[in-house]
């Protein structure tokens, strides 16, 4: 029984990928530096991360897999749900012991299996920030997001933002896990703000920093939302299978109303149906 | 008297949003020198209303004072409703703040009939063009053409949006007549007809020169009411099936009747065809993507798409003489026709069996529905099933699950009931 630690970096994880080929001393678990070990029996290992191992690894796993299944190696370690680190290690076995490519289609395996779930429900988190995130202006004309996703997802939405708005300075902050991506219309740097705008770190941001037209347009967003409902189609269980609960406390079309938005009437009201809200 | 922007938008929105159509996909503008935005790739749904249909464009009435009487309209002339106009200003502000605070994807903009369609379809194009040029707004921009706009106006109009639209509304020329006496059939069409041939031309040009501007890249659409007239499900996709093929339509929508007004040309209905709206989409959706005819999904003895199962399913059961499939060796064009697997699983199946021999426990884990599948398929020649079951026991089966026929007749009998309220 082996157990490895590493520093918790994706280069530690591949610097244990390369270790435990080097000793051939293969993993029964991997662990973040401190964590407790499996069992009095197993061996303790701890990798210090070393680039240069990392990087054969990597560029080893590039050379076999599609660049979409070589992605999906930093997305299972972005995923970050217990178990992650051997899902990844048992992929990179298979992966370095069959012959020929293509492996990654293998769906009768189950770490292929598993990794392709997990991918999946990565580009699921991912593409639900790219939808939900909310940018309030402040004053000095920076656009602020509070995020707190399920998973790691933020490296993987910066690209996103970062094309979609070259022209506005915007800091997205994932209040999870405290960190961020600030964009000053260059370059995005990650961030660990201690003097993010007041607030935010609970993800929740201080009125008084916000631009004067910033309360206007939430209020027309509202007011959009509310109106684009179609009330005699209502389907409550569908609009919460597309927009589960806990996205909702960053969602401005969610938050409390200054007034309620109800439909346009007809004066005129066909027969025989009955008038909405009556 | 002087109404506030949000009661604009409140009416102008409020009387857009019977258009189904949210799509922001298809789009292929790209963010080049720092300017606002981009429209790549796959569309986005930023948020989704309480009957869950997704929010994806600002899609707004330019104004819904209209000259026209269609019976089917909540803007129609003699509805007594406020009415509103957004200057063009008015609306380039509006998408531009809520496009840089992530709530859209761009617009949709489209407008009741002022004057004439000219005017009309004028101050549409004019909008976009101040988007594009004057905000460099790279986001997803829908128009939507009036009926008897100008070549020139629509030419005009495909130089700044994604996505051009002319709504048919009704699928045969005599519900047109008779509901929308003011349209008719080559008037839509018509535009449709110089939508596609530019579409075209522009293609061809691309390919001798690169720099040729490019037309409504994401193609047009349009949009069918469904239930307000008494066309048949098998006129309706007839139709559409058409429409995709001699007008390169990239979708065509499907719209159930909501009653918005009093008319005593119109059907009275309590709720809109939800059901039977989302049948058209799922045939909509086979002919498309998975290789299905329209005569081979509806015939005239089969008019109307079946409420209670999909239309896949209901293709497998008239056709059980076709299955069932051995899904080790079945060709993909096949396996895409079997009930509970969609596209995603026929293609990891094919993949996934030059590796191994499939098992049923690969196909559960691949994604398979098995208790659809498994009347269709065998699994290296081997059944689920060790009886044979007729037609109508595996309808029974797949609706009301598998358990004796006393819990079968128990979930008929709240099917019923459920009809009935």
């Amino acid at each position: 029984m082996h157990f490895y630690t590493y520093d918790g970096s994706f280069e530690g994880l591949l610097t244990v990928v390369f270790e435990a080929y080097e000793r051939k001393a293969w993993p029964t678990q991997i662990g973040r530096e401190g964590e407790a070990p499996p069992g009095i029996f197993a061996t303790h290992h701890f990798v210090p991360t070393d680039p240069g191992k990392a990087k054969r690894v990597w560029d080893g796993l590039g050379k076999k897999l599609s660049k979409a299944a070589w992605e999906n190696v930093y997305k299972a370690y972005l995923w970050e749900q217990p178990g992650f680190e051997m899902l990844i290690f048992q992929f990179v076995q298979l992966v370095f012991s069959s012959a020929e490519g293509g492996v990654e289609e293998n769906f009768a395996n189950r770490s292929v299996q598993k990794m392709a779930a997990v991918g999946k429900q990565m580009f699921r988190e991912k593409h639900r920030m790219e939808a939900f995130i909310r940018f309030q202006r402040t004053q000095d004309g920076l656009y602020v997001a509070p995020i707190s996703p399920d998973f790691n997802v933020l490296p993987l939405v910066i690209a996103h933002f970062e094309s979609r708005y070259a022209d506005q300075p915007w800091l997205i902050y994932d209040v999870r896990r405290q960190y961020g991506a600030y964009y000053d219309v260059e370059r995005v740097t990650l961030v660990t703000l201690e003097d993010a705008p007041p607030g935010l770190r609970k993800g929740q941001l201080d009125p008084a920093v916000l631009t004067s037209a910033e309360p206007l347009y939430q209020e027309l967003w509202q007011a959009y939302f509310d109106h684009v409902n179609i009330p005699e189609r209502k389907n409550k269980k569908l609009h919460l299978r597309h927009m589960p609960k806990r996205y909702w406390k960053y969602l401005t079309e969610k938050k409390p109303r200054g007034q309620a938005h109800k439909p346009i009437q007809n004066k005129q009201v066909p027969t025989g149906v009955p008038r909405l809200g009556a | 008297m002087q109404i506030s922007i949000q009661e604009k938008l409140s009416i102008l929105a409020d009387s857009a949003k019977y258009d189904v159509s949210c799509s922001s996909s298809g789009g292929k503008r790209k963010n080049e020198g720092k300017g606002l935005g981009n429209a790549e790739g796959m569309g986005i749904c930023h948020s989704y209303t309480e009957d869950g249909r997704c929010v994806s464009l600002l899609k707004i009435l330019l104004t819904n004072f209209c000259i026209f009487d269609c019976a089917y309209c909540v803007s129609r002339k003699s509805n007594d409703v406020k009415r509103a106009a957004f200057t063009v200003q008015e609306v380039v502000d509006l998408t531009i703040n809520f496009y840089r605070r992530n709530y859209i994807e761009g617009l949709f903009l489209s407008s009741g009939i002022f004057k004439n369609a000219d005017y009309t379809m004028e101050r549409l194009v004019r909008v976009a063009k101040k988007l594009r040029q004057e905000h460099k707004f790279n986001g997803y921009i829908h128009l939507k053409t009036i009926p008897g706009a100008s070549e020139e106006l629509v030419k005009e109009a495909g130089l700044y949006a994604d996505r051009l639209s002319v709504n048919i509304e009704l699928p045969t020329e005599q519900s047109l007549q008779t509901l929308a006496p003011e349209k008719n059939f080559t008037e839509v069409l018509t535009p449709m007809g110089h939508i596609k041939d530019q579409l075209v031309l522009v293609k061809e040009e691309k390919k001798l020169f690169k720099s040729t501007p490019s037309f409504a890249p994401a193609g047009q659409s349009t949009q069918l009411i469904v239930g307000a007239t008494p066309e048949s499900d098998r006129q309706i996709l007839t139709l559409a099936d058409g429409l995709y093929q001699n007008f390169q339509l990239k979708r065509v929508y499907y719209s159930g009747y909501v009653p918005v007004s009093a008319d005593s040309r119109l059907p009275i209905i309590s709720t809109p065809p939800i059901i039977r709206e989302n049948r058209l989409y799922q045939a909509d959706w086979l002919v498309r993507l998975y290789g299905f005819g329209v005569n081979e999904l509806l015939d005239e003895q089969n008019p109307q798409l079946d409420l209670q199962i999909d239309p896949k399913l209901a293709w497998a059961l008239r056709n059980r003489h076709l299955f069932p499939l051995e899904i080790n060796t079945a060709d993909y064009e096949v396996i895409v026709r079997v009930p509970g697997i969609g596209l995603k699983s026929a293609k990891k199946i094919v993949a996934a069996r030059r590796f191994a021999h499939l098992t049923w426990e690969h196909l559960r884990q691949i994604g398979v529905v098995i208790k659809r599948a498994k009347y269709f398929i065998t699994c290296g020649g081997r059944s689920l099933e060790t009886r044979e079951w007729d037609e109508e026991a595996i309808r029974r089966r797949i609706m009301y699950g598998e358990k004796g026929s006393r819990a079968q007749l128990w979930g008929s009998q709240l099917d019923l009931f459920q009809q009935a309220s």
